[in-house]
């Protein structure tokens, strides 16, 4: 189910381990930020964020389970880009997260994907039990 | 079973095996599991221990690629060899280092830069 329609600036879609839907929802949202003349790398930074996001609400949320979806309500205005990302999983403590970055974490291939979301968006919050992101993008901290 | 398009091309230059993407995105997470096995089975094939993976084209890169990297990395490192990166977009390269990965990874400008510094013989 969607409500993201083309030339829409704001939307709610489920998506599911389909990377089509994924896609889909990147594109209305770069088409949204595009017609709001948001850079080159405000493109990227948001378009990475969502990726990020969501893939971690699919594996480490809803555990990869093909029956759960993932909830992703965004909006994009002249000043910023807001989203929520939100899955069926139990919530994690965002605080336990180890550190990617530290020597000892730099050969382990998995868990970058909230420090780049952190690094690239203005502001980030965990709701509920942690299994509702929302991210804030907002322009004139960024361009 | 229909055989996968290949999302990377592969080359020999003198001692190195030289990776680059068909794709601009490295981002979709079936694509990435499709390249960290073709890039396991060719390394594991080739004769030579050395690698350069060559982003030219390259728009978009997820952590689960960098992951793949990693898990190259040490693939490599194991084998003796030595993994170099080049032709990073400046976009990614920022990437590379809000995660200092920039650290673990030796990564040049060009791939002549990069073949020029892999050991010689």
């Amino acid at each position: 189910m969607s409500t993201s329609k083309a030339g829409s600036d704001s939307g709610s879609v489920m998506v599911s381990a389909s990377a089509d839907e994924l896609e889909a929802l990147q594109t209305s949202v770069a088409s949204a930020l595009t017609r709001h003349t948001y850079g080159e790398h405000a493109l990227f930074a948001i378009r990475l964020a969502i990726e990020e996001a969501v893939m971690n609400a699919i594996r480490h949320g809803n555990l990869s389970d093909p029956r759960k979806t993932v909830e992703v309500r965004w909006a994009v205005s002249a000043d910023s880009a807001a989203f929520h990302i939100i899955d069926q999983g139990e919530g994690f403590d965002p605080g336990a997260v180890p550190d990617p970055t530290l020597d000892e974490n730099l050969e382990i291939p998995s868990g970058r994907g909230l420090m780049l979301i952190r690094a690239y968006m203005s502001e980030v919050r965990h709701h509920g039990l942690g299994n509702h992101l929302e991210m804030i993008f907002r322009r004139e901290a960024a361009e | 079973m229909a055989s996968e398009t290949s999302r990377l091309r592969f080359s020999s230059q003198g001692s190195v095996l030289v990776v680059e993407f068909a794709d601009r995105d490295v981002l979709d997470e079936a694509a990435i599991r499709q390249i960290n096995s073709e890039l396991v089975r060719q390394i594991e094939g080739a004769k030579t221990a050395h690698v350069l993976i060559c982003f030219q084209g390259v728009e978009h890169l997820s952590s689960a690629a960098l992951g793949t990297l990693i898990t190259v990395n040490s693939l490599v490192k194991k084998r003796s060899g030595q993994l170099r990166l080049s032709n990073i977009k400046g976009t990614i390269l920022e990437v590379f280092r809000i995660t200092k990965l920039d650290r673990l990874f030796q990564i040049h400008d060009s791939s002549e830069q990069a073949l020029a510094a892999f050991p010689k013989g």
